[in-house]
């Protein structure tokens, strides 16, 4: 028999994932054990400093490895854990913005003053308890009655939104740096579940919110099933998971080939449902109404992020040998997408919706640059991610602030004249708005421009043609929300803006900053993006 | 007898799921078909084991196993929530978010 060897553990490298999920499992058992009005606070606390430590671990890796590190043989390898997690320069990016995102994310959820006790409930009867609706049975006094929160406190929200975020969050880290497909599968899974159950805690319209979670549950377990089957044909073809060694086995296989397309296409077909690609984008404006909308925001932002980071590192390093089989496929894909999502925007009457289909166009475009199998191609669509994300952080946590008596407002006609109730709102709307058409000096125009360049380095005119006429398109429903905001008259029972708490604001206040900043000033984090390549 | 047939077992097992998924009205028979989807990749993956001599295929048949089961835990964490406020299981009649 023969011994086993003891792999590799880079545990510097692994630091900020271990503590994100460390964390996770810490806000499990503080919320099994702590009493209720301990949990909001302590939760809240928890997974702030959490991401902040990973964040300050990540930057010290990043600082002290150099690009002949990673790729040197040994153990300042970027490959560790026997090769199943590769933390090379687009990881160490992908997580710097993950965790960005996470904790504007963290602080959207957390808020209580723009929702009164918090958007997130779990179940009817909370909902009636904590003071959402008359409770249903409960006689004053009882425990029913006194719900969530102290009796003489302000009820609060369902708490364990936070470990599952963590979690989640882990999921999407481990997804980027996955090295082979088994620990993809598995990220893949551990982002999701979390996220299936946060789509279905919304305070309001519960049955929006159950339902939302429904059809992203059912859709999204379809979809990575047929992952996994991908994941079997591909490990026939070639004997092995591992990306680096599926990239030889492109030229070595004696298996049919058509294992190796079948299995590619189903692997692609579960990634593309991720990163909501038309035409497997069906779940995505569905969701994204009936969700609350901090929890709107985590997933655009941080799931677009995963996905796309995910399918550029299998693209890349798996498939890139392959690439001429299946870049037309793909052209196809991402020329849908674009399409759909820029005319189906065009006739939306919900912002939620709208946002919806601008992220299915987006996604065209950021396919555009991941396709590209070149550094350039990397770089842009890390650096188009990072922008992308906290623009629409942003835009949601905005949306978030419109309200009438039943929630959030989120019917387009209601916004109409909003500029004249709240000008700062509907200017911040407005920029960042303009920043996801693309308009120079937002964040927008420097990320379209560094995708678009890297297709047309790719030879891909053709649809960087398409690309262009699809924004020009996508700007006109953007610029149809400003034009009602500040072009009509407000109605007479129009919708309250609300002011927001510290989190919301810092949430907003830094998604508007980055897209502002990225804009003006892109140089530092295009260097970043484009600091190395992937290491397989 | 050749492994190639378990491949196609798998195969046509699969699809019913596919399929399964697309034409029925429940829920709860819904996602049974996703479960049986995953079981068929399983058979692939212990198949794919066996042909090419290696033990890894089993393996992973083991981590989709515990991902099957989690996913029954959150599947059905929100099927019975959104039964317990609709009294119904079937997806024609969460019909309220469309165009």
């Amino acid at each position: 028999m023969t011994p086993l060897t003891v792999p590799e553990i880079n545990y510097g490298a692994l630091l900020p994932l271990l503590i994100i999920l460390g964390a996770a499992c810490i806000a499990v058992l503080l919320e099994a054990f702590l009493p209720r009005h301990q949990r909001w606070p302590s939760q809240v606390v928890l997974s702030v400093v959490a991401i902040a430590a990973a964040g300050v671990a990540l930057g010290v890796h990043a600082s002290g490895t150099t690009a002949e590190d990673l790729t040197a043989v040994g153990e300042t390898n970027a490959v560790t854990i026997a090769g199943a997690l590769s933390v090379d320069r687009p990881a160490m990016f992908l997580w710097g913005t993950l965790l960005a995102l996470g904790l504007a994310s963290v602080l959207l959820i957390a808020d209580r003053s723009v929702e009164p006790g918090g958007a997130i409930v779990a179940s009817a009867m909370e909902r009636a308890a904590v003071g959402g609706g008359k409770p249903v049975s409960a006689a004053p006094g009882t425990s029913e009655d006194r719900g969530y929160g102290a009796p003489d406190q302000a009820p609060t929200m369902q708490t364990e939104v936070f470990p599952l975020m963590l979690f989640a969050l882990g999921g999407m880290m481990t997804f980027v740096a996955a090295n082979d497909l088994l620990t993809m599968f598995i990220a893949l899974e551990v982002l999701s579940l979390p996220l299936y159950l946060m789509c279905g805690l919304a305070r309001r319209r519960r049955l929006l919110s159950q339902e939302a979670a429904v059809k992203y549950f059912l859709l999204g377990a379809f979809a990575s099933a047929f992952f996994l089957y991908g994941l079997a044909l591909i490990y026939g073809y070639s004997g092995t998971i591992r990306f680096a060694e599926i990239s030889d086995s492109l030229a070595t296989s004696t298996r049919s080939d058509s294992l190796l397309f079948a299995g590619l296409a189903l692997l692609v077909v579960g990634l593309l449902f991720k990163g909501s690609v038309a035409p497997f984008h069906t779940w995505t404006p569905d969701v994204y109404q009936g969700a609350p909308t901090p929890v709107t925001a985590f997933m655009a932002a941080c799931t677009k992020v995963a996905a796309f980071g995910g399918i550029a590192r299998v693209l890349y390093v798996a498939f890139g040998d392959a690439r001429w089989d299946w870049t037309p496929v793909l052209w196809v894909v991402a020329v849908i997408s674009m399409v759909v999502g820029a005319v189906l925007g065009l006739a939306q009457t919900d912002v939620k919706r709208m946002i919806a289909y601008s992220s299915i166009a987006h996604a065209g475009f950021i396919l555009l640059g991941a396709m590209a199998v070149t550094e350039e191609g990397v770089s842009g669509t890390l650096f188009y991610l990072l922008a992308y994300g906290f623009t629409t952080i942003a835009v949601f946590g905005v949306i978030s602030l419109v309200r009438d008596a039943d929630g959030e407002a989120t019917a387009m006609s209601r916004w109409a004249g909003l500029a004249k109730r709240s000008p700062v709102l509907a200017g911040v709307m407005t920029f960042l708005l303009l920043a996801l058409a693309g308009i120079p000096l937002t964040s927008g125009f420097t990320s379209k421009f560094a995708v678009f360049s890297a297709a047309l380095g790719a030879g891909g005119a053709v649809l960087v043609v398409i690309a262009l006429v699809a924004s020009a398109v996508a700007a006109f429903f953007y610029l149809r929300l400003v034009v009602l905001m500040y072009f009509s008259e407000p109605p007479a029972d129009g919708p309250s803006v609300v002011v927001p708490g510290a989190f919301t604001t810092v949430a907003i206040t830094l998604g508007v900053l980055v897209t502002l900043l990225l804009g003006v000033l892109p140089t530092l984090a295009l260097g970043w993006a484009g600091s190395g390549g992937f290491v397989g | 007898m050749s492994p190639a047939n378990y491949l196609l077992l798998s195969a046509l097992l699969f699809s019913i799921g596919a399929i399964g998924v697309l034409v029925r009205r429940n829920a709860i028979v819904v996602f049974m078909c996703v479960e049986m989807m995953l079981n068929a990749v399983n058979l692939s993956l212990v198949t794919f084991a066996r042909m090419n001599g290696a033990l890894d295929g089993q393996v992973m048949a083991f981590f989709v196993m515990v991902v099957a089961a989690a996913e029954v835990v959150v599947g059905l964490a929100i099927i019975m929530s959104i039964f317990r406020t609709r009294r119904s299981s079937s997806i024609d009649d969460a019909n309220l978010l469309k165009y």
